[in-house]
């Protein structure tokens, strides 16, 4: 890792002007994925900002039908949350079933979005169940918030504090696991919202994506056996050794069919 | 350099670190606490696996500084003077180890394993061993282990 300074806001407002008085300065949340990028040498920051117990990040709380969660939540917590399990368990699934142990442990909701890795599991869910995120300026919907591999709306110096979410029985998320690293080889979360269905599909290689053809097909009383993977846009994937484009696409068919044919 | 307290198995230590320094760092070369070892370079192995206020995280993956006003238990902070704690001893019965080289990381994992599952069944204990790799053993006698370490402890409490 190469030399930088560490240092810990007492609040958000400190937080924020941490960060605008250096541009190399960088958020730190969980840092399960940012301490292995900063050991491998992969990033430079100047300084790390360490978010992860700002009081104004934390906490799970009612919203109108659904629930706000605190961009500083872990893993864990989400996963074991009586209320995220009560309104949205397909939510408290995913979180139990990102990394390892010990990862849910230390990694945030807030970092997992924030990062926007192409095989992470929280886009899909907040894309699919249209998502309302709340930074230090703004709020943003899902789908104007993740803007391409590893990419996002956040301006330098930005901070996502809450990410918003309704209420939904009737969610999956299906994640078929690279072995290895236990990132989505393609993870697919679908819900059956009161608009209709939405399928996000994370894993793809160019980040995470709706399948809006496949949700038409449904919502027009299409059967689940009839959605073919040949309608999905190959431009979507991309091949690397753990497997092509051709094969990613078959197992996000496969996974779109078992994860619908859950929730009807 | 940076002045540090850490509170590592019940005692406070005032040390130097560098602000890049990981808590698997300054655990082993600075309070001389070896049992946390380092197996890979990716945070895949589990073998540095300590507790931060009691919940289990991989040391290499946490700088020390983020370590600052909670509570670091590791590997040498189990066993009571000659006493093994019970999970220690469930490895040692059931032959939970081959090298060894992954067994502290595997213990502390263990303990908190039983702290969430206090009577895991053999699933449980694979799914929540992830994190922690065994080039030895094919798992067969950790997982046992842990399921008896997890009884034993539930006896004591």
């Amino acid at each position: 890792m190469y030399e930088l300074a560490y240092v810990r806001p007492q609040s958000l407002t400190d937080a924020l002007a941490m960060l605008a008085q250096d541009d190399g300065a960088q958020a730190l949340s969980g840092g399960q994925t940012l301490m292995p990028v900063l050991r491998a040498r992969l990033a430079m920051p100047t300084r790390l900002v360490d978010l992860a117990r700002l009081h104004e990040l934390a906490g799970i709380t009612p919203a109108g039908d659904g629930i706000e969660i605190g961009a500083a939540t872990t893993h864990h917590d989400v996963s074991t949350s009586s209320a995220v399990r009560s309104v949205l368990p397909a939510l408290a699934g995913l979180a139990g079933g990102i990394g390892d142990a010990q990862i849910r442990h230390r990694g945030t909701i807030g970092g997992s979005i924030a990062n926007n890795d192409p095989a992470a599991c929280y886009p899909s869910a907040l894309l699919a169940l249209g998502a309302s995120i709340t930074t230090s300026q703004r709020t943003l919907a899902a789908q104007d918030f993740f803007t391409g591999m590893f990419s996002t709306a956040l301006e330098p110096g930005e901070i996502v504090r809450s990410i918003r979410l309704p209420a939904c029985d009737k969610a999956r998320y299906i994640k078929f696991r690279n072995p290895a690293s236990r990132f989505a080889l393609v993870g697919v979360f679908a819900a059956r919202l009161p608009g209709g269905y939405r399928i996000a599909i994370t894993g793809g290689g160019n980040g995470v994506f709706r399948w809006q053809e496949a949700e038409q097909h449904l919502d027009s009383g299409g059967s689940v056996s009839a959605i073919a993977e040949e309608r999905l846009d190959i431009g979507n994937f991309t091949g690397d050794l753990h497997g092509s484009a051709e094969y990613r696409r078959h197992i996000a068919a496969v996974t779109v069919r078992q994860a619908i044919s859950a929730i009807t | 350099m940076t002045a540090i307290t850490l509170n590592v198995n019940g005692a406070s230590h005032a040390i130097d670190v560098e602000d890049r320094t990981l808590l698997v760092h300054a655990l082993r070369d600075t309070l001389r606490l070896t049992g946390a070892h380092i197996g890979c370079d990716t945070s895949q192995c589990g073998a540095c696996t300590v507790h931060i206020d009691g919940r289990a995280v991989k040391s290499c993956t946490v700088l020390a500084a983020q370590a600052v006003d909670s509570e670091i238990r590791t590997i040498e902070g189990l066993a009571k003077g000659a006493d093994l704690h019970p999970m220690q001893a469930a490895f040692r019965e059931h032959h939970g180890l081959q090298c060894g080289f992954c067994t502290p990381g595997m213990i502390m994992m263990a303990v908190d394993i039983a702290r969430r599952h206090p009577r895991p069944d053999d699933a449980t204990v694979r799914a929540e061993l992830e994190g922690n790799l065994c080039r030895c053993t094919g798992y067969h006698n950790i997982v046992k282990a842990v399921i008896a370490g997890a009884a034993a402890m539930e006896g004591l409490a």
